[in-house]
């Protein structure tokens, strides 16, 4: 039963917890005994509450003893990153300035997730205010990658990505920005998406920058991705920016394979810098898909390597606004001080951490008064262009493959002093958060040291089924998603 | 001439040389049940920190959507000034930091306001002078920063954020306005407009019309503007007027000194009826404006603007007008009286049953308003409804009663809600025009005053008035004026 839960998917989970094989609760004891053994080891929640887990469990197994019809996520675990806001459940973006914070309200996919039956493991770790790309900039603890405990898992929804990884919970949502669910789920072996923009209600995911954020699903396989993202997207009236195109994918569309899908690749972006095992992986899955019946060719995205440039405009342009809040008037911490705006200074202070100031400056510098044409508007401008790089690659092809970060996890500590190093790691991530298109990192096999290696797939607004269908397609060629990290071999012994 | 009067005339010459120029930023809240980015109430006066949700708390992971009311509206009123509604606006964060705006930053719109253009006819001097607008556009209101007597040496604020993201629009003139006196028209005029619309209530002492000032002074002549400086905290139109005449002496003093004026917000004090600056241009705030990304950009149709002009109601101009004509009164009796569209209707309705506008207007301008401004009633709680005033202003107009007793019957409706022709009967005030009634009157006031009635016997004309009156006297106003000549007359004759 354990090793049968260990390695089932989301999806058989929640068909034999509505066919009643078993209890959601007996589903939540497992994961929550898993997440008992390594969840400390790997800071990977910042916030758990094992019993309130089993209550929401046991109320699934009410309303399917009720007779209710629930979803294929009935009684699964969903871990959710701690940006997305919870009633009564400390969500604290993993930033001081949030200590003790309860939201009153829960988020749209907070909801829905419930309405679904899935049951949340708690909070998971990430960079302060989803800034970064290791989880290092927790203000609490970093997170460690389930493969290597000296590496990152990425960031900034690393909790997220390494409690899936580390088999603590099958599915997990994240938020990505600039990346943050693509490159975590490529550090650590799962799969990632980040949807289309405005396809999944932002409503209660705490802002980072609101013309980039996305919530997005992280799974173990594509059709695990799918079935969560069905069960988070579409419309919702309390986000102006979401869409009604938005519309779930097919499973059956998953499972159509590869053939006949023109694959693009962008030689312009794949060059120097690329890890030679990433970029061999990357030759190795495009050479599959081709024997698959795809169609690869080269494609260009002239303007995307001005991404990194644009995105740390306009990023923490909307993040100086929207942190603006933190203020020490209604919430969260505050710090004594003279006058107002020593207490305002003394609580942002000691409230928010080195990268989120650092990021806060840069924005403030970029909005103000004689910098705005030449920072935040030029950014806005090439953003056009990259979108419609974009668009005008996604008319050769029905998707673009390319590599999700530069190399394999790295080392914890290596990048933490170095900002523009860590910002460069993002430069496979950004042009589609940019662009708005959906994008999906799938586990294409590991390095040489074990390490997991993740390559991405960008796809055109609101055709997250290509992507699923073409990592499905990867997935019945090569299956990797069985492996389990060494540690949790470890855990599941102890 | 003594000393102070050569001072006095000296400052008059001074003033005499310059011209003010003023613009005027007005804020108006708008009327609509709930707030423009959450569904709480916009009610005025409730406990505070009762009317908020997390939306409008600003609370984390929270956004913001738009109340179609609030767009509605804010076209209304553009439309209403004959401003051009921009088929795409755009919202923008305007960045600051204060306890009472929740989020940092505030909702309004920049560079893409919803209306552009448009104007108010004021009456300057005799004569209508368009104030030409800039703009109009939405944002949301922030809450209110409150000071209580703190314990000593404790500085305690408290906020309430009911008021938080209640719809206002800012409307902006252009620099057109002269004077203080035009700056109090121009507010009365939009005031009128706003309420006339039912937009907004139009109310300044409970905030939900604001008013700023932009005022600077120059030479007559000359063509540039002068430096101008900003002023705040004017709770009402004749404060308004104070300050922009308080400013504009205080700028003529420091030129006609050879000084300069520095660009400043200034904030007035109504008791002390002087401005005070609150701060620099160098202090002043980098707003960081950026196109506000939890908000798509507003496109509004051709097709839905002009549904949205369709029930515009008739306007203060419009109104004016047409009273005018249909009832054939003064131009200055029609401003009167389109003062509020209520007070319009009820006009209206008298003249109409009354069958004479001016003698309606009349009534209604001295009788009806001198009441009003003794009790405060609004026309609507007014004890006399327009048909009963209307069948008043007919009986005094056909000459059925005389205006004396028009006037006590008036006093009479004020308590009693029976039409004037029950009341009349009711209170024996009647005319008395019949023959044997007037004859009977006569003898009596001759009886009672023989002396003058022999003075008038013999020739003195003069006594007769003396006699008239005593008879009109007699009969408490009711005798017929002329008949009861007649009677007299005849009284005097046949007694002699």
């Amino acid at each position: 039963m354990s090793a049968d839960l260990l390695h089932a998917s989301a999806e058989a989970i929640g068909r034999s917890v509505v066919a009643k094989e078993r209890s959601a609760a007996e589903v939540a004891e497992f994961f929550l005994g898993r997440a008992s053994r390594t969840a400390e080891r790997l800071g990977t929640y910042l916030h758990r509450d094992p019993e309130r887990t089993l209550d929401a469990a046991r109320a699934v197994d009410r309303r399917i003893a009720a007779g209710e019809t629930l979803s294929p996520l009935a009684g699964v675990p969903v871990a959710l990153k701690d940006n997305l806001c919870t009633r009564g459940v400390p969500t604290t973006c993993g930033s001081r300035i949030l200590e003790g914070y309860r939201p009153p309200y829960d988020a749209h996919v907070v909801e829905r997730l419930r309405e679904a039956g899935a049951v949340s493991t708690g909070k998971t770790n990430c960079d302060e205010f989803a800034m970064g790309s290791s989880t290092e900039n927790s203000g609490y603890f970093p997170t460690r990658n389930p493969w290597d405990l000296d590496r990152v898992p990425g960031g900034s929804s690393g909790g997220s990505a390494a409690t899936v990884a580390a088999r603590e919970a099958p599915l997990a949502l994240g938020s990505d920005t600039g990346g943050s669910v693509r490159q975590p789920a490529a550090f650590c072996g799962v799969v990632g998406l980040k949807p289309t923009y405005g396809a999944v209600s932002r409503y209660g995911l705490v802002a980072f920058a609101s013309s980039l954020d996305q919530i997005g699903p992280f799974a173990r396989n594509a059709r695990d991705t799918a079935l969560l993202f069905n069960a988070i997207s579409g419309r919702d009236a309390r986000d102006s920016t979401s869409r009604a195109e938005a519309k779930p994918v097919m499973l059956d569309e998953v499972e159509r394979g590869a053939g006949g899908l023109r694959i693009g690749l962008p030689r312009d972006l794949i060059g120097e810098g690329l890890d030679p095992e990433i970029g061999a992986a990357l030759d190795r899955v495009a050479r599959s898909l081709e024997g698959a019946g795809a169609r690869v060719l080269d494609v260009s995205l002239p303007h995307a390597k001005y991404s990194i440039a644009t995105y740390y405009l306009i990023a923490p342009a909307e993040a100086s606004s929207n942190l603006a809040r933190y203020d020490g008037v209604r919430y969260g911490i505050r710090k004594p001080g003279r006058d107002l705006i020593d207490m305002y200074g003394a609580t942002r202070g000691a409230g928010f951490g080195r990268e989120v100031r650092r990021r806060i400056l840069l924005g403030t510098y970029a909005l103000s008064a004689g910098y705005y044409d030449a920072y935040y508007l030029r950014a806005m401008k090439v953003r056009t262009l990259i979108r419609k790089d974009f668009s005008d690659a996604l008319a050769r092809c029905d998707a673009i493959l390319l590599p999700t970060t530069p190399t394999p996890a790295f080392r914890l500590g290596e990048k933490v002093d170095d900002p523009l190093a860590m910002y460069l790691n993002d430069i496979f991530s950004i042009p589609a958060s940019l662009a708005g298109v959906p994008a999906l990192s799938f586990p294409a096999g590991f390095s040489k040291s074990a390490l997991p290696i993740g390559l991405q797939l960008v796809g055109r607004p609101f055709e997250e089924a290509t992507l699923l269908r073409i990592a499905r397609a990867w997935e019945s060629i090569e299956d990797v998603t069985d492996r389990v990290p060494p540690l949790v071999e470890d855990g599941a012994r102890a | 001439m003594s000393a102070r009067a050569e001072t006095e005339s000296k400052r008059g010459e001074a003033l005499a040389r310059y011209e003010t120029v003023v613009g005027l930023e007005v804020h108006a809240q708008l009327k609509t049940e709930s707030k423009i980015f959450c569904g709480c109430s916009t009610k005025f006066g409730a406990r505070p920190n009762t009317q908020v949700c997390p939306v409008c708390l600003g609370l984390p992971g929270v956004l913001p959507v738009l109340n179609e009311r609030a767009v509605r509206f804010a076209v209304m009123t553009g439309l209403a000034v004959g401003a051009e509604i921009a088929p795409r606006s755009v919202f923008a964060r305007k960045n600051y930091f204060y306890p009472d705006l929740p989020k940092g930053y505030q909702i309004s719109q920049y560079d893409r306001p919803l209306c552009i253009g448009g104007s108010v006819e004021i009456h300057a001097q005799d004569a209508w002078k368009r104030i030409r607008l800039v703009r109009i556009h939405l944002e949301e209101d922030a809450g209110k920063s409150l000071h209580p007597e703190g314990r000593e040496g404790v500085d305690t604020t408290r906020v309430d954020l009911n008021r938080a993201g209640v719809p206002l629009i800012e409307i902006v003139s252009e620099p057109d306005i002269r004077s203080g006196g035009e700056a109090y028209d121009y507010l009365v005029r939009l005031k009128q407009i706003l309420v006339y619309l039912d937009v907004c209530d139009g109310n300044m002492e409970e905030g939900s019309l604001r008013c700023d000032a932009n005022v600077s002074v120059r030479p007559r002549g000359q063509t540039a503007f002068g430096t101008k400086t900003e002023i705040k905290n004017m709770n009402s139109f004749r404060n308004v007027e104070r300050a922009i005449a308080f400013e504009t002496e205080r700028q003529i003093g420091i030129l006609e000194e050879g000084g300069r004026i520095v660009q400043e917000t200034l904030l007035w004090n109504a008791d002390k009826g002087t401005a005070e600056t609150m701060r620099s241009k160098e202090e002043a705030h980098d707003y960081r404006y950026f196109p506000e990304p939890d908000l798509l950009p507003l496109d509004l149709t051709p097709e839905w603007i002009e549904s949205v002009r369709a029930t515009l109601p008739e306007l203060p101009h419009d109104l004016r007008g047409r009273i005018q004509r249909e009832f054939e009164i003064p131009e200055y009796d029609a401003e009167v009286l389109s003062e509020t569209r209520a007070l319009a209707t009820y006009y209206e309705e008298t003249a109409r049953r009354s069958g004479n506008g001016k003698l309606a207007s009349n009534w209604v301008m001295t009788e009806v308003n001198g009441i009003r401004n003794k009790t405060g009633q609004s026309i609507e709680e007014f004890p006399i409804r327009p048909d009963r005033l209307g069948d008043l202003v007919r009986m005094i107009a056909s000459g059925t009663i005389s205006g004396k007793i028009g006037k006590q019957l008036f006093e009479l409706m004020l308590k009693d809600p029976e039409g004037p022709e029950t009341l009349v009967r009711k209170h024996g005030l009647l005319p008395i025009d019949d023959e044997a009634s007037l004859r009977a009157i006569a003898r009596e006031v001759i009886a009672a005053n023989p002396g003058p009635a022999a003075e008038v016997r013999a020739g003195k004309e003069r006594t007769f008035a003396f006699l008239v009156g005593q008879a009109m006297k007699q009969s408490r106003g009711r005798a017929h004026p002329e008949k009861i000549q007649d009677a007299l007359k005849k009284e005097l004759e046949e007694g002699a």
